[in-house]
């Protein structure tokens, strides 16, 4: 306990915390982040209603407005869609949806990314230049298009009725194969610079293992930027996943994510509901603004330290 | 040769080039031809057991590289390099490595800083086996940051944490922990102050005659070398000049560099001595000169220096490649 | 007497931070004559460098002057606003740093970096300008200068861009030039061309020079008086042959004995047996420890804990400079029996 009551007073005093403490925006973004994320992940509790549960929907209560206008009720704080579903809580649904894939196809991303940059930076020649054209040739798609392709590919070989369940792994999938270049581009280049220093020489000299070099020597000195690139990326990829979903093209139709919920609203927009495709558009921007100002923050903070 | 008497290195006729041709696409479309520098070029001398040998010369002379070839970071273009008999470059020869540790000259960039002390000086204690158990481990490396008079709870802290003499001495530790009988000193003290210097060197000196140490101390600085060495070989553009015993080559230097060098070292004595004027600087070594590198700054260069390359012969005790000295000229 | 070109008193150096203010340089002095060449020498965290900054104006921020006075031809220049700084900077002090990689912009010729400094200081035209420099690269020892003015720094090796650099230190004829570590980056044969040379110019053009380094040797060689510098004071000042052969501060007598020099062997040694080298030479002196950090400098005199000639008054009192002899030390040991410290 005590152990614990330490590190956490070492933490509080660290650099990284007091450069926080002192950035007005870095909390405010932390708390909204927070907010966010805690709503996301604890939405079957934290959420008035079910809106997936069909028996406890209630098709006079479809097409409510927000609660302050007229017509409003306080139990549908804003509203409800086409099928008597609480907007706030498919909004928070959604974003458990939206997070849950951002942040796995990033973690595949980075995975990817940073052992192709390790293994080309560190062995060089040939694997480097292979894996670098490999780069350069997918960097002149944009993402999304990779993202379709690999979504596409998935649904013409796998068979229609595994569909859906597959759907969000191969989403996943081609998200994360959509982003690994920043950061083997970024890993590859701090591999360069740290192969050729000497503690690296030296444990050649005691005769270690290149993959044992990688891991242990270089990797623990290049993830620096990592964090930071992963960051941003977070906001990346659930755009990325809300403009799939938009498209008809992302998560199936059963688990809802932000971006699905504005492709469905938005066939209302015009008819007078817009509350149902409007709040989930602001619940993505405050998502990805709140991801993004913290990794602008964390950027500048270790900035110092990475020089 | 005996066992005892069998020099623990020998280099013969060592070489090294490396590639620093273009890039393949623009050389084909530029139509230039592929560029090799000789870092080292037909280098030979022997390390006797327990001795220190230093290699000196000033940047681009190829000491570093040599250091390089011998511990195994590169491999040599030509020529053969030999531990206790054996060739290194034969498949038996890389158990021979774990009897041959490296000290590097930048303090900052030879620890991992992500690594605490304890496991970078354990790191060869536990890949070449010298003991297993997690106590056992302890017990050594802390006999090791005790040997170089750092405190067993360093272990604990980080390199960052360390002035630029301790990271030294953390680096002597670490290889020394693998128990080696040779140690290669790539310029230890040149990135260090003059009064830490001293405490390093100390340190160095009075460990080779505890543990039965060899050196091959590379340094660039001949007053550092004169305090260490038993033997000095001085090396010009990849070539080794001259290779003699210290006392002789301070007292006689033989080779035109070697007294050029000699000369350039600020007289910290004051003696006003009169110096002759350095010429010259180290030509390109991607295009060295013909016949013997030094000529074009050599005051004795007669015809023969710039066609025909000198090679080493003995003059009295020293090993000398110069024709000058060899036609009895100087 | 001339008066001293350059006079400091006094000066502090500090560097605010979250965690205190670090004092880098604490209440140094000393002048400079016209012609002279004073040597700065210390180890790394001494503070020569930041002094040299201090004086020409180029402390990189949060670092500041926070006390004491720097006066240039008997005017103050501490506090001058940036833009009085710059117009002073170059033509009435120079600079040579230590690398010459980074001193010389790569995307100019040396020939236009040199006649924009001239033409910039002095008020004089192009073509004056550019015969001005090729006499000047001439006198530094580029051979052919003419055709090298349209060269970029690349195409020169190490030793000769640093002659560039030299060359656009005195283009503008400053009166005092600051040379930091000018010859750390090149190879000893270089370096000693660049030291015959520094002093031939500052004999020729009768410029003052505060040469800054770690190198006692090349203090030896081309210095006329010089100050030890050890955490952020001055230890020792005096001519260069006092100082080197009878130092009175213990720091600069270690310093001094760490120093390894060739010893020539003893007559009759003939051939040593192969064996370990501490046989044959005592072990240098060494002092214990190192240099303390600017946030643990100890109280009173900052070289006590590693001083073996300490004493009680030592732990207590920050001692200031006493006159021994030619030198002024700052040590207790050179203090008069009534405690009484020497004007300066």
């Amino acid at each position: 306990m005590g152990a614990v009551a330490g590190w956490l007073r070492r933490a509080w005093d660290h650099d990284l915390a007091w450069s926080f403490r002192r950035s007005p925006v870095a909390v405010a973004a932390a708390l909204l982040t927070l907010l966010c994320v805690g709503g996301a992940l604890l939405a079957p509790w934290v959420a008035p209603h079910n809106p997936f549960d069909a028996a406890s929907l209630d098709l006079n209560d479809a097409f409510r407005p927000p609660a302050w206008l007229a017509q409003g009720e306080a139990r549908y704080l804003l509203g409800t869609d086409d099928q008597g579903r609480d907007v706030l809580s498919t909004i928070l649904y959604g974003a458990r949806v939206s997070l849950g894939v951002g942040l796995a196809s990033v973690l595949f991303a980075a995975l990817l990314g940073v052992s192709l940059g390790l293994a080309s930076g560190y062995v060089g020649g040939r694997l480097d230049a292979f894996i670098m054209r490999l780069a350069d040739i997918q960097l002149s798609f944009p993402a999304i298009l990779i993202a379709l392709l690999i979504d596409g590919v998935a649904r013409v070989a796998l068979p229609r009725d595994t569909h859906d369940s597959i759907a969000i792994p191969v989403l996943i999938l081609s998200i994360g194969i959509a982003g690994w270049v920043q950061y083997a581009r970024t890993v590859r280049g701090s591999t360069l610079v740290e192969r050729n220093k000497e503690y690296v020489q030296a444990a050649r000299v005691i005769g270690r293992h290149p993959l044992a070099i990688m891991l242990h020597h270089v990797l623990p000195n290049v993830m620096g930027p990592v964090l930071v690139i992963a960051t941003i990326h977070v906001a990346t990829a659930i755009i990325t996943e809300a403009t799939l979903s938009f498209l008809g093209v992302g998560v199936p139709p059963t688990r809802p994510s932000l971006g699905t919920l504005i492709r469905v609203g938005n066939d209302f927009l015009f008819s007078g509901e817009w509350w149902i495709t409007v709040f989930p558009g602001v619940a993505l921007v405050v998502l990805v603004l709140a991801v993004n100002l913290l990794g602008d923050w964390l950027r500048d903070a270790l900035n110092p330290k990475l020089r | 040769m005996s066992g005892a008497l069998r020099p623990l290195v020998r280099l013969h006729a060592v070489s090294r080039d490396f590639d620093v041709s273009r890039p393949w696409l623009n050389r084909v479309l530029e139509g230039v031809p592929r560029q090799l520098l000789r870092a080292v070029d037909g280098v030979s001398f022997e390390l006797r057991r327990g001795e220190t040998l230093a290699l000196v010369g000033e940047s681009g002379c190829g000491k570093s590289t040599v250091a390089r070839l011998i511990v195994g970071l590169h491999a040599p273009s030509a020529g053969r390099i030999e531990f206790d008999g054996v060739d290194l470059a034969s498949p038996g020869a890389s158990s021979l490595r774990r009897r041959m540790q490296m000290i590097f000259q930048d303090p900052y960039a030879s620890l991992n800083p992500r690594w605490r002390v304890r496991d970078i000086v354990a790191e060869p204690i536990r890949v070449l086996g010298v003991a297993r158990s997690k106590s056992e481990i302890d017990e050594r490396v802390a006999e090791q940051l005790r040997q170089v008079r750092l405190a067993p709870e360093d272990g604990e802290k980080y390199p960052h944490e360390f002035s630029g003499g301790q990271r030294q001495r953390i680096s002597i530790a670490r290889a020394l922990s693998g128990k080696p009988e040779f140690l290669v000193c790539d310029e230890p003290t040149s990135a260090l102050d003059v009064s830490v210097q001293a405490q390093i060197l100390n340190l160095m000196v009075a460990l080779q005659g505890g543990l039965g140490l060899t050196y091959l101390f590379i340094s660039h600085n001949l007053a550092v070398v004169s305090h260490v060495a038993d033997r000095v070989g001085v090396m010009y553009l990849g070539r080794l000049v001259e290779l003699a015993e210290a006392g002789e080559l301070f007292a006689r230097p033989r080779h035109p560099y070697t007294r050029m060098l000699l000369d350039a070292i600020p007289d910290l004595a004051m003696s006003g001595r009169r110096r002759t004027p350095v010429s010259g600087e180290v030509p390109n070594p991607l295009d060295p000169p013909a016949g013997c590198a030094f000529h074009p700054r050599c005051p004795h260069a007669g015809a023969r220096c710039r066609s025909e390359r000198p090679l080493p012969f003995a003059d009295g005790p020293s090993l000398v490649a110069c024709h000058a000295v060899q036609e009895g000229r100087i | 007497m001339s008066p001293p070109l350059l006079e400091v008193r006094d000066l502090r150096v500090e560097f605010p931070g979250r965690r205190g203010t670090l004092t880098a340089v604490d209440g140094v002095s000393f002048s400079i004559a016209p012609g002279e060449v004073l040597g700065i020498v210390g180890e790394s965290g001494a503070g020569k460098s930041l002094t040299g900054m201090a004086i020409i104006g180029l402390l990189e921020p949060p670092g500041r002057i926070a006390g004491g006075e720097i006066r240039l031809e008997g005017e103050r220049i501490d506090r001058l606003p940036q833009e009085r700084m710059r117009r002073i900077r170059g033509r009435r002090i120079g600079a040579i740093f230590q690398d010459p990689l980074t001193s010389l912009n790569p995307l100019y010729s040396i020939g236009e970096q040199l006649v924009e400094t001239i033409v910039t200081h002095l008020d004089i035209g192009t073509t004056r300008a550019r015969e001005r420099a090729v006499a000047l690269l001439r006198e530094v020892g580029i051979p052919a200068p003419e055709g090298r003015f349209e060269h970029y720094p690349h195409q020169f090796s190490g030793g000769m861009r640093q002659r560039v650099v030299i060359a656009l230190a005195l283009c503008a004829e400053p009166r005092l030039v600051i040379a930091d570590e000018p010859t750390t980056a090149l190879d000893v044969s270089m370096q000693a061309q660049i030291i015959s040379l520094l002093k031939r110019l500052a004999r020729d053009h009768a410029t003052a020079v505060m040469l800054i380094t770690h190198d006692m040797g090349v203090i030896a060689e081309t210095a006329d008086r010089v100050a030890v510098m050890y955490a952020g004071r001055i230890a020792e000042l005096g001519p260069v042959r006092d100082v080197i052969h009878a130092p009175r501060h213990p720091y600069t007598a270690g310093l001094m004995g760490s120093i390894p020099k060739i010893a020539l062997p003893a007559p009759g040694s003939g051939s040593p047996a192969p064996g370990p080298a501490a046989m044959r030479r005592p072990p240098l002196v060494q002092i214990e420890g190192s240099m303390p950090r600017l946030n643990a400098i100890p109280p009173g005199c900052a070289f006590h804990p590693r001083c073996p000639k300490r004493f009680e008054r030592c732990v207590r009192e920050h001692p200031e400079p006493i006159a021994a002899g030619t030198n002024r030390v700052a040590c207790w040991l050179y203090a008069d029996d009534r405690g009484a410290v020497e004007p300066r």
